[in-house]
């Protein structure tokens, strides 16, 4: 296997996508949103408890490649108990990790996504489950997409 | 019968390194490779006759109209059309039936049915929809048969759906997703009955098998040039002549008018009608290039060696662990469908590009059909006339690769 699509499917993508966490519908959500990747049909939807300012409760479901899966799960291990501005925070930095292949200061799961950029066409992937986040956040009622356009 | 191995020495794409292997190209459904035919055709059109057509007084504007014409009386010979004034070059596959669409969608109403199936791809769907919307029409469509589509279209409930309210029923030749050959002559037979108009995606036959609209008896048939050895931006409508005439342009401009004064324009016969604008002069002449480069190898044959290739390969990915196949279990077009449980699309296209393998992951612009069969996605493999039964042999290879590290 090259060394590009082992930097790809690191171990700790992997684990998140056979064992994802934090998945399923969230019973007790007051934010949900819906992402779609259009090219390729990835979807995702993100359920949060909103406890005023903070992410309280996090889940996530759908269907996509190992890629979008692992990180939605990352994501939702990453944002409980973080308000909206730390969110928004931290999917800048996940944001420059996935295109740049820069991996952070401090020691994080987050930096099994640096292979990502070597593969320009999985940087969607890699980034649907966040865009629903932010999207339920902003209690944006839109459908997310990886795509600018709309219908 | 041609030599398949010389026919892959015509193709001067395939002879490259992808990721340090030799390039497996798998992806024909989406576009297929261009032979050196083709490629001298556009060069030596832009080299040596470049001009706009049917304007210019001087030479190289009359070698180019001839040029012109002379791939539409091409394609006319292709398909068996009755005159090459039925060949109306497009875009492609999608602008044809957009034309369609809007076209004659104008003479449809609130009570008129447009027929579909449920295995279009969104390029025969959406313009439907857009149709219906515009007119009032309502929407209908002929579903298939089997968990996995694997019974094709259900032919008894065509009958029940085709009613004398159906105007149109548009409906694909081979599906791009399940590898489907549907009958299409039965089909066209049974919508003039009622009296409907058929519209027939030929995407992804054209190339593969002989066509021709007399036999058939369509009155609209679309294809694109590229996934028949053409250029891209180069596609074909070939309508009849009588429907044609009856029809308004759907764009206007240049080009397509006898006569303008401030208040309004008179439009000229088809096809110059629904070709308003400086047309894709060069990608008709690569397609007129294709079309005798299909024709030199015979397109019975290039079927059956297609077809072949889709039956080994259905065979052989049958053997793989959790593979669920798609479509057809008997004759296909030259094309497999496949999903694992565990592994998505995009995972097995990743890794097989690692091998050199070009494949294609997703909804195949299928979303409706996916949903039905509860898939977002499959991997599809298409084959075509230079492709060989060890590029399957590597084709499994690689997948069971994939499935050995996402499942052990």
């Amino acid at each position: 296997m090259s060394a590009d699509l082992t930097e790809l499917y690191q171990q700790v993508i992997l684990d998140h996508n056979r064992r994802p966490r934090n998945r399923g519908r969230l019973p007790t959500a007051n934010r949900v949103a819906h992402g779609d990747n259009p090219s390729c049909g990835d979807q995702c939807d993100v359920f949060l408890r909103l406890d005023g300012d903070r992410i309280a409760e996090i889940s996530f479901d759908g269907s996509g490649c190992a890629i979008s899966q692992a990180s939605a799960s990352l994501m939702t291990t990453q944002l409980k108990g973080k308000t909206a501005a730390e969110a928004e925070t931290l999917y800048q930095e996940f944001h420059d990790i996935v295109t740049t292949g820069k991996e952070p200061a401090e020691i994080s799961d987050v930096a099994a996504f640096a292979g990502v950029h070597a593969f320009p066409a999985r940087i969607k992937c890699a980034t649907l489950g966040w865009h629903a986040a932010l999207n339920a956040l902003k209690a944006d009622a839109t459908t997310a997409t990886t795509e600018s356009h709309t219908d | 019968m041609p030599s398949w191995k010389d026919v892959r020495a015509d193709f001067p794409i395939l002879h490259q390194q992808v990721n340090g292997r030799p390039l497996v190209y798998l992806d024909n459904g989406a576009t297929t490779q261009k032979p050196r035919a083709v490629i001298d055709a556009l060069v030596r059109y832009y080299e040596r006759d470049n001009s706009n057509v049917h304007r210019g007084l001087h030479t190289l504007s009359m070698r180019a109209t001839d040029a012109y014409e002379g791939a539409r009386a091409r394609v006319a010979k292709f398909v068996n059309a009755a005159d090459p004034a039925e060949i109306i070059f497009t875009r492609g596959t999608t602008e044809s039936i957009n034309l369609v669409a809007r076209s004659y969608g104008g003479k449809l109403g609130r009570g008129d049915v447009i027929l579909c199936t449920e295995m279009e791809h969104h390029s025969n769907l959406v313009p439907w929809q857009q149709a219906a919307k515009a007119s009032g029409a309502t929407l209908k469509f002929v579903p298939f048969i089997g968990a996995n589509a694997e019974g094709g279209l259900d032919l008894e409930a065509l009958d029940r759906l085709l009613t004398p309210q159906v105007k149109v029923f548009a409906f694909t030749h081979i599906s791009n997703t399940l590898g489907t050959i549907n009958p299409v002559a039965e089909l066209c037979r049974r919508a003039r009955a009622v009296g409907a108009v058929t519209v027939i995606d030929a995407a992804q036959s054209a190339g593969h098998a002989p066509l021709d609209v007399r036999l058939l008896g369509c009155d609209f048939l679309a294809f694109s040039g590229h996934k028949m050895c053409g250029p891209t931006g180069i596609g074909v409508l070939y309508g009849r002549f009588a429907l044609l005439d009856q029809l308004s342009p759907d764009e206007t401009g240049g080009g397509m008018v006898v006569s303008v004064d401030f208040e309004g324009a008179k439009w000229k016969p088809a096809p110059e009608r629904f070709e308003a604008g400086t047309p894709n002069v060069a990608g008709a002449i690569g397609l007129g290039a294709a079309c005798d480069y299909l024709d030199s190898l015979d397109r019975v044959a290039i079927r059956q060696h297609d077809d072949e290739l889709a039956r080994v390969a259905y065979e052989k990915l049958a053997t793989l662990p959790g593979i669920r196949l798609i479509g057809p279990t008997g004759e296909r077009g030259g094309l497999v469908s496949f999903a694992f449980e565990g592994v998505h699309a995009h995972d097995v296209v990743t890794f097989a590009d690692e091998d050199g393998v070009a494949l294609r992951g997703g909804h195949h612009c299928n979303q409706p059909l996916m949903r039905k069969l509860g898939l977002t996605s499959t991997t599809r493999a298409s084959f075509y006339l230079y492709n060989t039964a060890e590029e399957i042999d590597l084709l499994v290879a690689s997948l069971r690769r994939t499935l050995k590290f996402f499942i052990g």
